[in-house]
Order: structure tokens, then sequence, then C-alpha cells
């Protein structure tokens, strides 16, 4: 009895635990939503993937790495905020737009590839990476070389994304496409030989090969089957933060740490990234 | 609002039609798995109740999304079974009937179970008492009186199954969520359209499925 008396002691403690931290959030929300509205608050919201490594990963420990967080945090220091001011939000593709529109983020730096049906919702500053959609093979296939290889592959993508599409539409409608719910997903097949590839962009290829548990096992291929230029979402029309951003975008190319970020998150994969392109948005 | 339809590049029906089939298959395939689970459970043999009793309880508290995963990349990825199938394609929509028929069978077990309760201890007493084997008494006397109390609960089994049919899109088969998906993707400018076509579309397989056999339920009920 006294056993089951302390176990509901804890379990109520947990719960208090939780309900005090679910406070806490929502706090955090609401004065993120004070800086999305302009002033100088002391928090600043930003939209990352939790589930990318080496663009935007959490790890365990509540941490995030990769390029993208660090591009985050880079632009977050040049509008004026220290990196523990930043409050990074998970931001799923589907959900980007209306994360920007409703304001819960001020910026959503995840892979944010620019084209104009999300520029009718939001605005775009940068680009400040160019990815290609390229093939994740195992490290020892030299079958595929191009694009036309692919229709008698067994191919792996993740449901519904750009990349998938571009397949089944354009590149090879005959491959055997499999689209599974995440990337990693994919690569339980691709290392059990029962998949042939994996496709999306290169930049986020390249973080899986780069991971420590698959080092060795896979690798790009190298083909640039699409262009995919990252931008930064804003609110639509906020031109002044376009400015900014753009701005703060172009001074982390110039004083190096583009480059260095690029080379400490994707380097490993021994992936060699495009020069930083022309800012295009918002001129 | 709804220009995007016009392009040609999305095959509302298409998928929907993916849905049915998916529905179809594992309604039926369920409601065998479930009335032999059904049987198990009320059998006279400790070794198939305490089988059918740890199936269901198992299955039933597992998450769809986690069987339906665990199919694709636990039996065939890693395995390597793809149930006859060629291409993911085929296989995926195997394996998710599969997935379905698993887990629905629990829930139309259950339902079958309660149907057995409502039918008079007296029935199967008088049947066994003509020298019927438990076979025989189930069959002919428990069952079919079984069934036609539980055809309003079964519908509601096979309404959830409809709507549970949308985890398929998880493991890649092309049925309504998946191209949900692809069009949110690649319309965010019309995410209510497209999340309202949706819902609607569910609306109309759902309804009608409710409505009719409710109709029929109410014919064929048997009256105590």
């Amino acid at each position: 009895m006294k056993v089951f008396k302390a176990g509901a002691a804890a379990a109520v403690a947990a719960v208090l635990a939780l309900t005090a931290t679910a406070c806490g959030g929502s706090s955090d929300k609401a004065s993120g939503d004070g800086g999305a509205s302009g002033g100088a608050k002391d928090k600043i919201v930003i939209g990352i993937k939790f589930d990318q490594p080496g663009l935007g990963l959490k790890t365990p420990d509540g941490k995030f790495s990769g390029f993208d967080v660090d591009v985050a945090t880079y632009v977050a220091k040049e509008l004026g905020y220290q990196p523990d001011q930043i409050e990074f939000k998970q931001a799923v593709s589907a959900e980007r737009e209306n994360l920007i529109a409703n304001g819960d983020v001020k910026l959503v730096v995840a892979t944010y590839t620019i084209n104009d049906k999300r520029k009718a919702k939001v605005d775009f500053a940068g680009p400040y990476f160019l990815a290609h959609q390229d093939l994740l093979v195992r490290a020892d296939d030299t079958s595929i070389t191009k694009a036309e290889d692919l229709n008698k592959k067994k191919l792996c993508s993740v449901t519904g994304s750009t990349s998938a599409q571009n397949v089944k539409t354009k590149l090879a409608p005959e491959a055997d496409l499999l689209e599974q719910g995440g990337y990693s997903e994919c690569l339980t097949g691709l290392e059990n030989k029962k998949l042939d590839a994996l496709t999306t962009d290169n930049s986020i290829l390249a973080g899986y090969a780069a991971q420590e548990k698959n080092k060795g096992k896979f690798k790009l291929v190298g083909l640039k089957l699409s262009d995919e230029p990252y931008g930064i979402g804003l609110k639509k029309g906020d031109k002044d933060l376009q400015t900014k951003v753009n701005a703060a975008l172009k001074k982390m190319v110039e004083d190096g740490s583009w480059q260095k970020a690029v080379d400490k998150n994707l380097g490993p994969a021994d992936y060699k990234a495009e020069p930083a392109p022309q800012i295009t948005e918002g001129s | 609002m709804f220009d995007f339809l016009d392009s040609g590049q999305y095959d509302v029906l298409g998928a929907f039609w993916v849905t049915v089939q998916l529905t179809l298959y594992s309604a039926v395939g369920s409601l065998i798995w479930g009335t032999i689970l059904a049987g198990m459970r009320v059998s006279p043999v400790p070794l198939m109740r305490a089988f059918g009793t740890a199936y269901v309880d198992i299955v039933r508290n597992t998450p769809l999304t986690v069987i339906i995963i665990g199919c694709s990349l636990g039996l065939n990825q890693t395995l390597g079974i793809s149930l006859g199938g060629g291409t993911f394609k085929e296989i995926g929509f195997r394996l998710a009937v599969l997935g379905f028929i698993a887990y629905t069978g629990t829930f139309v077990c259950e339902a079958l179970r309660s149907g057995i309760n409502t039918v008079p201890v007296g029935q199967a007493e008088a049947a066994r008492a003509l020298g019927l084997s438990f076979f025989q008494v189930l069959t002919l006397i428990v069952l079919p009186q079984a069934f036609r109390a539980v055809i309003a609960p079964l519908t509601n089994v096979l309404i959830a199954l409809t709507k549970n049919t949308t985890v398929a899109a998880a493991i890649g088969v092309a049925e309504a969520a998946l191209l949900m998906k692809e069009m949110i993707e690649n319309e965010p400018q019309a995410l209510f359209a497209v999340f309202g076509i949706f819902a609607l579309g569910f609306v109309l397989l759902t309804l009608p499925t409710g409505l009719l056999l409710g109709w029929v339920a109410k014919r064929v009920a048997v009256k105590r």
C-alpha cells in the first residue's frame, strides 16, 4: 500500500511538473508573438526542422544542430538576438506557411525551397543555399549514373514530397517508388538492399550520410535533378525584415561563417556544396 | 479557389477509389478474422481462449500506425515478405490490408462477443441438449443471432476502418490521405480548399454507409 501511495505521489508530481512546463511553453509563445509584431522583445521564435541531421536536428538532450540552425543563429544575431534568446519551433513542411502567416514564428529556416506558389502566401529572404535533388545509394553501388537508370530501380522518398512527385511525373515514371513517412525509414530498406536509392535534396542526403552511425555505408551519386534554392520564410509584406535578413545572409557569406557552417555540418559526407547563391529575393 | 483541380495533376477520384478498395478488402478480411477470434474467445478449449484474449488485448492496444509501419519496415524491408506483390505499390497495398485486418479484426471480435452475450443461454443449452457439437451450436444457433444484434456496432467499426485507411499513407499507399499530402505540399495557398475536399470525400463515404447499415440493423434486429 505504501508503495502504491508513493507511486501515486510521484505520478501527481510528474503531472504537476508537466503542467508547469506546459505553462512555461505557452508564455514563451506569447513573448514570441510579441517578437513577431516587430518590437525589440527578448525572444525570437524561429521555425526549423527537428528531424534532419546536418540541417536542422533536435538532439535527445534538447540541443539543436545543423546548417539551418547555424544560419538561423547567425541571422538572429544580426537582428539583435543572442543565441539564448532564440526559441526554435518545429516547422513541419506542410505547416510552414501557416506558422508564418499566423505569426507563430518570425522566420522559417527549414530547407524551404523558394517557389511562386509559396510566395503567394509568404515572402522569402535569400536564397542562402542552393540544393539539388540527388540520390543516396549504398557505398559500393555503381549501377546508377543518370536519372534514366532509375526506371528499373527501387526508389524511396518521403510521402507527398516534391522529390517523390518529381520522380513520378518527370524523372523516372517507371521506377518502383516507395513513399515512406520519413527518410530514416527509407535508410532501413536501403541498408537491407530492399531499396536501391533514396532521393531528395542533396543537402538532406548528405546530412544522413554524415551521421555517425551511417558513416561509410552510403554515398551521394551527385546528380543535379532539380534546383532547390533555400530561402528564409517570413511574413508576407515585411520588407523591412526581408532587407535585414538579406543583409545578414550577405554578411554571413562575406565573413566566411557561411562556408564554415557548410563544412562543419555537411562536410563529413564528402559533399561538395555549391558556392553561396546570389540573393535574389526582395531586390 | 478550386482552380488547382482543373490542372489535371491530381486524381482525387482515383485516390478515393484506392481508399474504397482498401476499406472493402480489409472489411471482408477483418470480418472473417474477427469471427474466428470471437469463436476462440468463447470456445471450451482453454488454450484457444487464452490465445484469443492475448491477441485481442495486445493488438487492439497497439496504435494502428505502429502496426502499419511495422508491416512495412519489419515484414517487408527487413524480413523481405512481399505477399506476392512485385512493385512497392502492390506490396504496400497488401501489407496495409494485412495490417488493417489484424487490427480491425480485434474490434469485430469484441463487437461479436457482445452480440453472443445477447443470445439467451437457454438457446445454447437447448442446442446442446439436441446433441449439437460446440462448433454446430456456435455456427448454427448462436452466431446468426449474434450477428443480427451487432450490425450497428459493426457499422461503427466499418466507419472507423474507412477513416483508418488514411494511415496507409504512412507506407506510401496512394490513397486519399497521400494525395492530400501532395496537394498541401504543392498548393499551400489553397490549404483549406484541399482539406475541405478530403473531409467531404470521407463524409460521402461514411455517411451513406452509416445510414444504409443503420436501416439494415433495424430491419434484422432480433426483437426480444
